[in-house]
């Protein structure tokens, strides 16, 4: 239990894709100018990053492995992923309407978000089990969706500071996000001490 | 004329049309291996490769590939590829598969190259694709030396690998994480638009929804939601209060 609290708080805090790994930028830079649609966001892609690991974990396990296939795991897993968001929007248009509204809008989006393929893969690489897999998911995708408010939040109150004309744009929104990064360094450390 | 339009062709992807630092694409892997200047090339140099060679089969299969499923060709032709470099330098350069790590994979997802194919090489012959895409590959290439450098000089006092001794009581360690990877790549972009600025001007597209690779998706998408917010506001340099940079929002992404 300890090991599978310690993954989780790992994938949120210390080893945060966005800030600590840099794996997702572009949603993180581009959907975080308003508050509630980097809730969206953070929350579909939580969510596709669940679904993913439950499909492709099975898959390379019982599949792939068995025939000495894992160099295909590339091809497999982005494919598994682009259908797997088709699949979880129709069954979502069909059945949870109010959830599709909230949340259709970036499903399409995720399909070719690095940090869903670059979870399934870590999870392979790092030899978790079924169960840890599915906690570093949820760990990574709540990271992310953390990221993104607090980001978020940030950006809001730069639009309104008076900048230098050729940091405009662009490159203040990657300042801010490397001094939120800073803030995120001082993460390490501090789950294994207050578990451990 | 014609030679002179395919040099054109070249040469826009390095300087004019610089996928990292004028398109802002493909920022994921320029701050993550961009931590030493062996990572960076090898990098772009895999990245090149890719780019290169699906630009040419999505170009040969431009009228072949229906043009609702185009997306999930497109990735498969680029997860064929990347797969096949990453086996090749597992069996010959173990050393650069082992530094680059899952961001080889992560090639695949690398907006640079499905922008490309979305954008040039379903409408332009094979011969101009090619070119396109090495010319798009060396502006990464050199995009990404340029973020590199000043990080491996003055984050971890090392050029090429090679420590210096000089620099080892005043390097800033900082600047060889993420975070710096982050702040260098700021100053960079700022660097260039002061730069380009006495000419006019170069036409920044920072989150463009015409340069990313979704753009199609996402405008439907925005139609419903107002959630596809062009780059009109990031890119404007007037400053706007809040409220009106939100209506502005909404319509970019209704237009």
């Amino acid at each position: 239990m300890k090991e599978l609290i310690l993954i989780l708080m790992g994938g949120v805090l210390i080893n945060n894709y966005v800030l600590q790994q840099t794996i997702g930028i572009c949603p993180f830079l581009g959907v975080s100018k308003k508050t509630n649609q980097a809730v969206g966001m953070g929350i579909a892609v939580t969510f596709v990053m669940l679904f993913a690991t439950l499909a492709t974990h099975p898959i390379y396990t019982y599949i792939l492995a068995p025939f000495k296939l894992e160099y295909l795991q590339i091809i497999v897993f982005i494919l598994v992923i682009a259908a797997l968001v088709q699949f979880v929007e129709i069954v979502l248009k069909k059945f949870i309407p109010s959830l599709h509204k909230s949340l259709g809008v970036y499903l399409p989006l995720i399909t070719t978000n690095c940090a869903v393929l670059g979870v399934v893969l870590n999870n392979i690489t790092d030899g978790f089990n079924f169960i840890q897999s599915i906690f570093s998911s949820l760990g990574v995708g709540l990271g992310f969706l953390l990221s993104m408010v607090l980001f978020a939040g940030v950006r809001s109150r730069m639009e309104n500071c008076p900048s230098p004309k050729c940091f405009k744009g662009v490159p203040i929104t990657l300042i801010a996000a490397s001094i939120v990064a800073i803030a995120f360094i001082g993460f390490g450390g501090v789950v294994e001490n207050l578990i451990g | 004329m014609a030679k002179n339009k395919k040099l054109s062709i070249l040469l826009r992807g390095i300087i004019e049309e610089n996928p990292v630092l004028i398109l802002v694409l493909g920022t994921c892997p320029s701050i993550a291996t961009a931590t030493s200047l062996q990572s960076a090339v090898s990098m772009g140099i895999a990245a090149t490769i890719v780019l290169v060679c699906s630009n040419v089969v999505i170009s040969l299969l431009r009228k072949i590939i229906p043009d609702t499923v185009r997306i999930p060709c497109y990735i498969v032709i680029i997860a064929t590829f990347v797969t096949a470099v990453q086996l090749l330098l597992q069996a010959f350069l173990p050393a650069i598969y082992e530094m680059l790590g899952v961001y080889l994979a992560l090639i695949v997802v690398n907006c640079i190259i499905l922008g490309r194919a979305e954008m040039f090489a379903r409408k332009n012959p094979v011969g101009d694709s090619a070119l396109d895409g090495l010319g798009m590959g060396i502006g990464f290439i050199l995009a990404l030396i340029v973020i590199a450098f000043p990080r491996e000089f003055l984050g971890s006092g090392k050029i090429w690998g090679i420590t210096l001794d000089f620099m080892e009581n005043v390097k800033i360690p900082v600047l060889a994480t993420p975070a710096g990877g982050f702040f260098i790549y700021g100053i960079v972009i700022a660097v260039m638009n002061k730069l380009t600025e006495k000419k006019g001007g170069v036409k920044r597209k920072s989150f463009d929804c015409e340069s990313c690779p979704s753009a199609a998706i996402c405008k439907k998408a925005g139609k419903a939601e107002g959630t596809c917010q062009g780059a009109e506001n990031t890119a404007s340099t007037q400053e706007q209060p809040t409220n009106a940079a939100n209506e502005d929002g909404v319509k970019g992404g209704n237009a």
